[in-house]
């Protein structure tokens, strides 16, 4: 690539827009940003669902391993932090699909849809473990 | 002559992969999809909670079961490919690792949709 001295020089001049660290942090941008990790760690949870299926249908013992590792102290605290991330993305999901028709844009309604969104998916999680823990009982 | 074109004469034409809107629409239909699937994936979890090795088989093969499991997994995984995707376009800049990695969440995602497929489907018939 031939470039002249003159593209160079436009190239390392050109202002750049700040990126994210210098914004103080807000309701929406945390939103954002958590959306994007939960669904990170959804991707690398669904081995879980995968690793969970191929264990039922291979053998009793692989199984009651599974079961066994998933029902330890750590397998729980994997799993409540699995649907907690589910239901902050599923939640989270609902509010884009909100936007998508144009409705809650407005500065306020978005902040406090975000807001929701991040009791809601402590709620949502609070209750799915207290019927599993009613259940398992 | 190359220098003679403006930075902008340059890239235009090269930026976009005509493809945004099509990926836009698959994550939407995707993710409508898996609202219900997911609330279904979680409630299926729930019930099997004090469920032994041979409940759990005979849940898991009842067709409406099998069919549901079968299509949380599938359009999760489409789902997640696409947000995947999304996630390495905007943080990888390196070609080779881009298209590298680019394919490594293709490879995961058939590998994973594959061996679950194959689980539920020999639960399902008896294997």
């Amino acid at each position: 690539m031939s470039k002249s001295t003159a593209t160079h020089a436009t190239q390392r001049n050109r202002p750049l827009s700040p990126h994210l660290q210098v914004y103080r942090l807000i309701p929406t941008m945390l939103m954002s940003i958590m959306h994007r990790i939960t669904g990170g760690a959804l991707y690398f949870g669904m081995l879980l669902i995968a690793w969970w299926l191929i264990a039922a249908s291979t053998s009793e013992e692989w199984f009651a391993n599974a079961q066994w590792i998933l029902g330890s102290w750590v397998g729980i605290l994997v799993l409540i932090g699995f649907s907690w991330a589910l239901f902050f993305h599923l939640l989270g999901g609902l509010r884009h699909l909100l936007w998508d028709t144009g409705y809650a844009m407005e500065k306020h309604t978005a902040t406090m849809l975000a807001r929701a969104t991040m009791a809601g998916s402590f709620i949502l999680t609070a209750l799915l473990w207290g019927v599993i823990s009613f259940v398992a009982a | 002559m190359a220098q003679m074109q403006t930075p902008l004469r340059k890239v235009r034409g090269l930026g976009s992969a005509k493809d945004g809107t099509a990926h836009f629409w698959r994550v939407r239909v995707t993710s409508v999809a898996l609202v219900p699937l997911s609330l279904f994936a979680i409630g299926l979890v729930v019930s099997l909670i004090d469920a032994g090795y041979a409940e759990t088989r005979a849940v898991l093969a009842q067709p409406i079961v099998a069919l549901l499991l079968g299509l949380f997994v599938v359009i999760s995984l489409d789902h997640m490919r696409s947000g995947m995707e999304e996630i390495i376009q905007d943080y990888v800049h390196g070609e080779l690792a881009k298209v590298v990695l680019l394919m490594l969440n293709l490879f995961f995602i058939i590998i994973l949709g594959a061996a679950s497929i194959f689980a539920l489907l020999k639960i399902a018939f008896g294997g």
